[in-house]
């Protein structure tokens, strides 16, 4: 086959300019630094507070999308319904609208005069400007992760696996315990790993939902833009390594969810 | 357990797989479902199971109708073409599973298990992932899934499809034995009729739905019941021929066919049926030795006679090399034994044939 | 016995999958909380912003939509993309070619390096663009010297959505290439091919649909990029804007009007999200559909046993 030297050679020119260069200046920036300083600058109370609620947040959002969308998975694979077809599409409205988009009508929708908020505010459930609005964005913008994840999974699993339990004298809900969830498991942490990570490091729409109080409801992108806006940047450049670190890490994490999954699917 | 089915059918949106099938087991048997691959045999085994539900007619398991009895309850073991084994359990769990669920003690199931995976040869792969298993491996745990809560009745979809050929023939004698020494009813569905004939007790033969025949490897070698069981079932020269007066005629052969009324007919004779000699004179027709195709100890030749026609024999590799044959040689040729095939898939007339002696075992003659 | 047979059979009318089959209490009441959760989370957003944008008469939607910031933004943003998407298309092909059809040490390595964009925040992304050609970026000063501009300027905008939609094609084409093999490239260089001959006529009519799926999705997110276009582009309007930091400027001017134009911009991302999506189902559809009319065309292997 030709082509090798001429197609790696322009990938790893493309990679090496767009996306290890500027990586490795920003590292460059804070090995500059030292050890103590990069370490009361991570671990600012302000900065700490960001971690929490990015964290927290991401966190809660994935699971809500690991069960919902292991629940939308289910329902789109294995059931038939008028109008399939079209909620298949829409599991990709999140990909496709643009963050702020999702954020301002979101954040509309849930404000106390909004469709959703006139019902739920006077319940006490106040979706914007609070931490429950940064959930719900976080929701709203990974959710197709878990979907799609589980989707292709879900279709090439083999019926006569349950057909199997059924025969043994297991009941619907026992299969589904003991056989399906298992051999799901490693698609729906894989589903729950992309969500956090896309939560995490998610900034358009939260900001449109959340009020950007310090302390409160400032999630750790904002903290960076912030920071930025004030000038600080050894401040910023120290938080922007910390989600760096974290988006790698869990990018490695999902790649060896997926090789051991692997070996289950075979 | 015997298994019984009255008139039953199945339809699968407006298309009819099975047709009013009707057959009986008996406790204990072995039995084979043989058909060509879509003929609706698989479909059969599973409304037996439960995993399918009949459209019409009615499914007896030791006498009691079983339509509305579920798969959880109709006490059977199936055994899956892709074996169906579960991947995230080891080779126990994967056995332990149905006696977890009918709540049997831990010891009673640890005994049971054991028990399993002594006869099936499993031992010291208790802890394995299927995924670390060879083929047969899988498929011998497959069985011992099914057979660990004691079913009943043992069924088993096209059990040596997937694995390859000389594993295929050891599990074959291994089903057998096992079969023998566990005396549980088994049904297993093939579209190998070699497999059929050398496991089976009796054979249901099933082909676009319906019922061909039932009977006993032998029954259905000698006597099939129609010109489709006739070909099915092992190789068979069919020459399509020109009736005239009581006499069947075809290139240069003859076969007398009293009582066939003029008109075109097919004559059908089995490759061990045509007898060979390198004396000339001997039989009555002349033909040139084609091609030898070697199959373990019995060879199959194509012989081809000066008016063209081609017909298959089968012989040992004794007989071959004793009367000196090779590829080139001419020979002389009779036909031992044929029948006159029915153009439609009406009954088949008994075969006539000259005087000879028994053919081979069925096993060889196929 | 004959009342027994003509008893109107139960489950006849549908295939039954009676040992893999919830009860139909159950699946119906997964379907209403999925379609539920459907409605309220995705359709529910997605209208709300036409209901929004139109509060004040369609005479005041075109109006907010032809104010000249907003139109000047609509221009910057397909400018963008057109220099975007096919500098990323480019990288696509090049890298999934490289990638697809040859076996190097580092393979896994490489991948993951051209997945790596997606896990990165936009705002971290962006940062690290500031990094180098910000006023006290490792080029600050020499940019500052030759008077080039590239923070708070399209080339830096240009840049980031570079960065961050640099996976799209890629992603899409290398599975796609993978499973296809190198067998008609080989047979079409045996036949004397060059290789840029073979892509043109080979490999590109096989991945032609992946590639336009990568295409669109990665048009959609260079058309919406929010978070790391806003921390370079200084969102200097009629100048440095693009429709989403449009919407975030109108809607935190105080102004209801203001608001209600955020709304109106909106609409138009929203229009082309859908747009996005039709296309996209369009192209699932299409290779669906060609699977399906090819596994009816070639005959089943299974049917081929003969003894």
């Amino acid at each position: 086959m030709p082509g090798f030297r001429r197609t790696m050679g322009f990938t790893l020119f493309y990679l090496g300019v767009l996306v290890l260069l500027p990586i490795g200046g920003m590292l460059f920036r804070v090995f500059e630094m030292t050890w103590s300083d990069f370490w009361r600058l991570a671990t600012t109370p302000r900065a700490l507070a960001a971690y929490r609620l990015s964290f927290g947040a991401s966190f809660l959002a994935a699971m809500i999308n690991a069960v919902f969308g292991t629940l939308l998975a289910w329902v789109l694979v294995r059931y038939q319904f008028p109008g399939k077809k079209w909620v298949d599409a829409l599991v990709d409205v999140p990909f496709a609208l643009p963050t702020a988009v999702a954020g301002l009508t979101l954040a509309n929708l849930f404000s106390p005069n909004g469709w959703l908020g006139h019902f739920l505010v006077p319940l006490g459930i106040k979706g914007a400007y609070t931490q429950l609005g940064v959930v719900l964005a976080l929701v709203f913008v990974s959710l197709p992760f878990a979907v799609r994840t589980l989707q292709p999974v879900l279709e090439h699993m083999e019926r006569e696996v349950e057909e199997a339990a059924a025969t043994l004298g297991a009941g619907r809900l026992r299969t589904f315990a003991t056989v399906i969830i298992p051999s799901l498991l490693p698609a729906i942490l894989t589903g729950f790993a992309l969500s956090f990570a896309r939560a995490l490091g998610e900034y358009g729409s939260v900001i449109f939902i959340s009020s950007n109080m310090q302390y409160k409801t400032e999630i750790a992108p904002l903290l960076i833009v912030s920071l930025l806006e004030q000038f600080e940047y050894s401040a910023a450049m120290t938080i922007a390594v910390v989600l760096l670190v974290v988006s790698i890490v869990l990018l490695a994490a999902i790649n060896l969810l997926e090789r051991w999954a692997s070996h289950f699917q075979r | 357990m015997s298994i019984e089915l009255k008139n039953v059918g199945k339809q699968f949106g407006g298309v009819a797989v099975v047709q009013n099938v009707n057959f009986s087991i008996r406790d204990g048997e072995l039995v084979a479902l043989l058909g060509p691959s879509g003929g609706g045999k698989t479909t059969v085994l599973r409304m037996i199971a439960g995993l399918e539900m009949p459209s019409s007619g009615d499914i007896f398991i030791q006498q009691r109708r079983v339509n509305d009895v579920s798969v959880r309850e109709r006490n059977i073991g199936f055994v899956f073409q892709s074996y169906a084994l579960f991947k995230t359990m080891t080779v126990f769990g994967n056995i332990a599973f149905g006696l977890k669920i009918k709540k049997w003690k831990k010891s009673d199931i640890e005994a049971r298990v054991s028990e399993l995976v002594e006869l099936l040869e499993l031992k010291g792969l208790e802890k394995r992932f299927p995924h670390q298993l060879s083929g047969g491996q899988r498929q011998r745990v497959a069985i011992a899934r099914a057979l660990a809560s004691k079913p009943g009745v043992l069924l088993l979809d096209e059990p040596f499809g997937a694995v390859d050929a000389k594993i295929r023939q050891e599990l074959r004698e291994w089903l057998v034995r096992l079969h023998h020494d566990l005396n549980v009813t088994t049904l297993f569905v093939t579209h190998d009729q070699e497999e059929a004939m050398e496991v089976a007790d009796r054979i249901v033969v099933i082909a676009k739905g319906t019922l061909e025949q039932i009977g006993t490897p032998r029954e259905v070698y000698e006597q099939p019941a129609n010109e489709f069981v006739a070909r099915f079932i092992g190789v068979m020269n069919v020459l399509e021929a020109e009736v005239t007066t009581g006499v069947a005629r075809v290139g240069e052969m003859e076969f007398p066919t009293t009582g066939v009324p003029d008109g075109s007919a097919r004559i059908g004779f089995r490759p061990y049926a045509v007898q060979v000699s390198t004396d000339l004179s001997q039989y009555r027709y002349r033909a040139v030795l084609k091609h030898t195709f070697f199959l373990g100890i019995m060879l199959r030749i194509e012989l081809e006679l000066s008016s063209g026609l081609v017909i298959r024999a089968r012989m040992t590799k004794e007989e071959y090399s004793q009367l000196g044959l090779d590829d080139g040689k001419e020979v002389s040729l009779q036909i031992r034994q044929y029948r006159v095939l029915a153009s439609q898939n009406g009954p088949l007339s008994p075969e006539v044939g000259y005087a000879y002696q028994m053919p081979p075992t069925i096993a060889e003659g196929i | 016995m004959a009342g027994l047979i003509a008893r109107p059979p139960r489950g006849a009318t549908h295939k039954s999958q009676r040992g893999s089959e919830e009860t139909p209490l159950i699946k119906w009441s997964l379907i209403t909380v999925a379609l539920g959760f459907v409605g309220v989370f995705l359709v529910l957003p997605l209208v709300n912003v036409f209901y929004q944008a139109l509060q004040n008469g369609i005479g005041f939607y075109i109006n907010s939509i032809k104010e000249p910031d907003t139109f000047s933004a609509i221009q910057l943003t397909l400018l963008m993309t057109f220099i975007v998407v096919p500098m990323n298309v480019v990288f696509g092909i090049t890298a999934a070619w490289a990638v697809a059809k040859f076996d190097f040490r580092g393979k896994a390595f490489l991948i993951t390096l051209i997945d790596l964009p997606f896990a990165i925040s936009p705002v971290v992304a962006g940062l690290m663009f500031v990094v180098w050609f910000g006023r006290q970026g490792f080029l600050g000063d020499w940019l500052d010297a030759h008077d080039l501009k590239i923070i708070f300027a399209v080339p830096g905008m240009v840049l980031v959505t570079m960065f961050v939609t640099s996976p799209f094609v890629a992603r899409e084409l290398i599975p796609l290439m993978q499973a296809n093999g190198t067998e008609q490239e080989q047979a079409a260089l045996t036949l004397g091919a060059n290789g840029w001959q073979t892509f043109w006529h080979v490999t590109l009519p096989s991945s032609k649909w992946g590639l336009l799926y990568g295409i669109i999705l990665c048009n959609a997110r260079a058309m919406g990029e929010f978070g790391a276009v806003s921390i370079v582009s200084g969102a200097i309007a009629g100048q440095t804007e693009t429709l989403p930091l449009r919407v975030d400027k109108l809607f935190h001017s105080a102004t209801a009007a203001a608001g209600v134009a955020a709304f109106a911009v909106a609409s138009l991302l929203v229009l082309l999200a859908l747009l996005t999506l039709a296309i996209k189902s369009y192209l699932e559809w299409r290779t669906e559909h060609a699977e399906a009319v090819a596994q009816i065309e070639s005959p089943k292997l299974n049917n081929s046993h003969e003894h």
